[in-house]
């Protein structure tokens, strides 16, 4: 009996128990498959938010309100704390005081306003007022169309930039240069549409407005506070000394006695990048933990499958014993019938995870990692031959009669 | 003539202690070349148990067993399965057909683990097929057929190997009057031939069939007659 005999009656066996033998592929393909898409859902939202905080740029500082940022006790500090204004932005862009600083922008973050053209409507998730100095520290740049100018600033004129999001959700195909769209009821007019930006695995970074700060504090947010400022430094070699002037600045405006006690913080990308590597690593431990849970379950279910069908085949493996079958011919068939499965179902749950992996996960577009496919392929697959051969193996060297009473 | 089968002081016991069953309890029994032999006996006398030993399907609990001149404790499982495929054609009393798979691919079955030739093989599981009469069901599988159906495909089985020995443990259980005259002449063809066929039965037309009668009571041997009219 040679091999290929062998294989003819393992792919018989299989057809012959078909609800089975899809059984089981079905549970190693959905095993190897999550574990390929879980695994890529937190490849890829680690991967976004890095590269988000690489689009900012490395020469960018970001003031915001508030204590922390360089110190535990800073959060404790008693008082009340002085609004971030234009004021301050103005005083920042000082080349005596501030040799360090190229350029500086106000930041003024409008909630929850709704935009509409008609019909459209959009919930930029990101809308502010702003400087033009904003498009360059903050690595947006504008794609079609122009930027609002610092005359637009000056005269509070009502412009704005959006992004690929925000002007396909409210013009669909057509161009939106020239438009006007009504935001909480103020009309804008579009003048640009910036450069593709992506997701950061918590925001979609295309949906997106930019106008004047004074025509947005004017409309919308009141000039009480800014949310932030944005500043940038000459390079990133001179960022340090870029946030020393900072911090040399707006300490007397703000009546900062002491590091315990300044109100506002700065960050820039390495510590955001800490922050959010921290983050990240939670996450994908996180995702690890569900992927190895999910192979467990996945490989239960391929271990059970296989007891189930060993032991049921077991007067099986009896008649064949008595008719003459040597152990080769009957160990050969149930570990072929055992490696087709777990391959089949490795393949196509391979297959299934670099599918699910196309589509966009609650926001995340997904990357592969290459060592989860090898591990979660070679898993299933050891497994299903295991425990697809060892009971085989036991139950081809029981005397024949002892397995022909197995009911 | 050498002795096909040479069982000695055979005991088979079932379990231990006051629960203990002597299924065989020292049978001594042996079979030339060419006998046909029927072996009857009331239900639980041990016929079953006698049948797996000579099949080499079971180990003894004390004794020896001759196959065909070999110790048969001195095979391993792996021997067993080969010896028993070159030799022997069972015919059990539960048919034990592989399920699933048809009376066809069923019959081809032992064939094949001898490493025969997939054309020869169908030629000749066909060809047994057809002896057995199941020609126009030979693509059903043992679920569509009858328990007679199912009885002369395991048969055919048992015959096309061509073996020297055919046992079988109560072959005509699931058979009409008709089908068990055609199973008890191709016995005799079997047998005219020169092969050894031992058929358990507790049915006398049956063993009047046979040239020599054992009768088995509580795991003894309490007869072995040649049978006259057959001898004559
Ligand atoms: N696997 C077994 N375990 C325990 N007792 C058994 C087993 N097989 C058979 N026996 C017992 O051995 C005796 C002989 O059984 P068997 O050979 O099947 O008889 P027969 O075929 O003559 O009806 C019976 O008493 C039966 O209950
Ligand atoms: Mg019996």
């Amino acid at each position: 009996m040679n091999i290929f005999e062998i294989i003819r009656f393992a792919i018989r066996g299989l057809i012959a128990n078909g609800l089975r033998s899809a059984l089981t592929t079905l549970g190693i393909l959905i095993g190897v498959g999550s574990v390929i898409v879980l695994t890529a859902v937190g490849n890829g939202s680690s991967k976004a938010i890095s590269s988000s905080i690489e689009k900012l740029g490395t020469n960018t500082i970001t003031v915001q309100r508030g204590g922390g940022g360089f110190g535990p006790s800073a959060r404790n500090r008693q008082g009340a704390t002085k609004p971030l204004t234009v004021a301050d932005t103005i005083a920042l862009v000082d080349p005596v005081m501030a040799p360090h600083i190229k350029q500086a922008a106000p930041v003024a973050n409008a909630s929850g306003v709704t935009c509409t053209n008609g019909a459209e409507s959009s919930s930029p998730s990101t809308f502010s007022g702003t400087w033009p100095a904003y498009f360059e520290a903050s690595n947006t740049p504008v794609h079609i169309g122009t930027y609002f100018t610092n005359d637009d600033v000056t005269e509070g004129r009502r412009v704005a930039v959006i992004g690929k999001t925000t002007a396909t959700e409210l013009f669909g195909t057509d161009s939106p240069i020239s438009k006007v769209v009504q935001c909480g009821g103020i009309p804008f007019t579009v003048v640009g549409v910036a450069d593709t930006k992506g997701s950061n695995g918590f925001q979609d970074g295309d949906s997106l407005l930019i106008a004047p700060v004074t025509a947005v504090q004017r409309t919308l947010t009141g000039y009480q506070s800014l949310s932030s400022i944005i500043v940038q430094a000459k390079s990133a070699a001179v960022q340090d000394l870029a946030q020393n002037e900072i911090q040399a600045i707006l300490d007397p405006r703000h009546l900062v006695k002491s590091d315990a006690t300044r109100d506002y913080r700065l960050l820039n990308q390495a510590s955001l990048l800490q922050t959010t590597t921290d983050t990240n690593q939670v996450f994908t431990v996180l995702l690890a933990a569900v992927a190895a849970i999910s192979l467990l379950v996945g490989g239960i279910g391929i271990t059970n499958i296989m007891l189930v069908t060993v032991v049921e085949r077991t007067r099986e493996i009896g008649i064949r014993k008595a008719i003459g079958a040597p152990r080769s011919a009957i160990l050969g068939q149930f570990l072929i019938e055992a490696t087709i499965l777990s391959l089949l179902g490795g393949v196509l749950g391979v297959i299934a995870g670099f599918v699910g992996s196309h589509f966009t996960i609650v926001g995340v577009k997904p990357v592969i990692v290459p060592s989860s496919v090898f591990l979660a392929f070679g898993v299933s697959v050891l497994i299903g031959l295991f425990f697809g051969g060892y009971p085989a193996s036991r139950a081809a060297s029981l005397r024949p009669i002892e397995a022909l009473r197995h009911e | 003539m050498t002795a096909v089968i040479d069982v000695r002081n055979v005991i088979k016991r079932y379990g231990v202690g006051d629960a203990a069953i002597f299924a065989l309890n020292d049978v001594s029994l042996s079979i030339e070349q060419g006998e046909y032999v029927a072996i009857m006996g009331p239900s639980g006398s041990g016929k079953s148990t006698l049948m797996n030993i000579m099949g080499a399907l079971d180990n003894v609990t004390a004794g020896e067993y001759f196959l065909d001149g070999i110790d048969v404790s001195s095979l391993g499982e792996n021997e067993l399965s080969i010896v028993r495929g070159r030799k022997i054609g069972f015919i059990f009393q539960s048919f034990n057909l592989v399920p699933r798979t048809s009376a066809l691919a069923n019959v081809e079955l032992p064939l094949a683990y001898q490493g025969i030739k997939l054309k020869e093989r169908r030629m000749r599981a066909l060809k047994a097929l057809d002896l057995v009469g199941l020609s126009d069901r030979v693509n059903h599988e043992p679920t569509e057929l009858s328990g007679g159906q199912q009885q002369r495909a395991a048969v055919a089985r048992a015959l096309v190997t061509r073996p020297a020995l055919l046992l079988a443990d109560e072959p005509t259980g699931a058979l009409d009057s008709k089908s068990t005259e055609d199973l008890l002449d191709l016995f005799d063809q079997i047998n005219e031939a020169g092969r050894t066929v031992v058929v358990i039965t507790h049915e006398n037309d049956v063993a009047a069939r046979a040239k020599r009668i054992i009768r088995m009571r509580d795991g003894k041997i309490i007869e072995d007659v040649l049978n006259a009219k057959k001898i004559a």
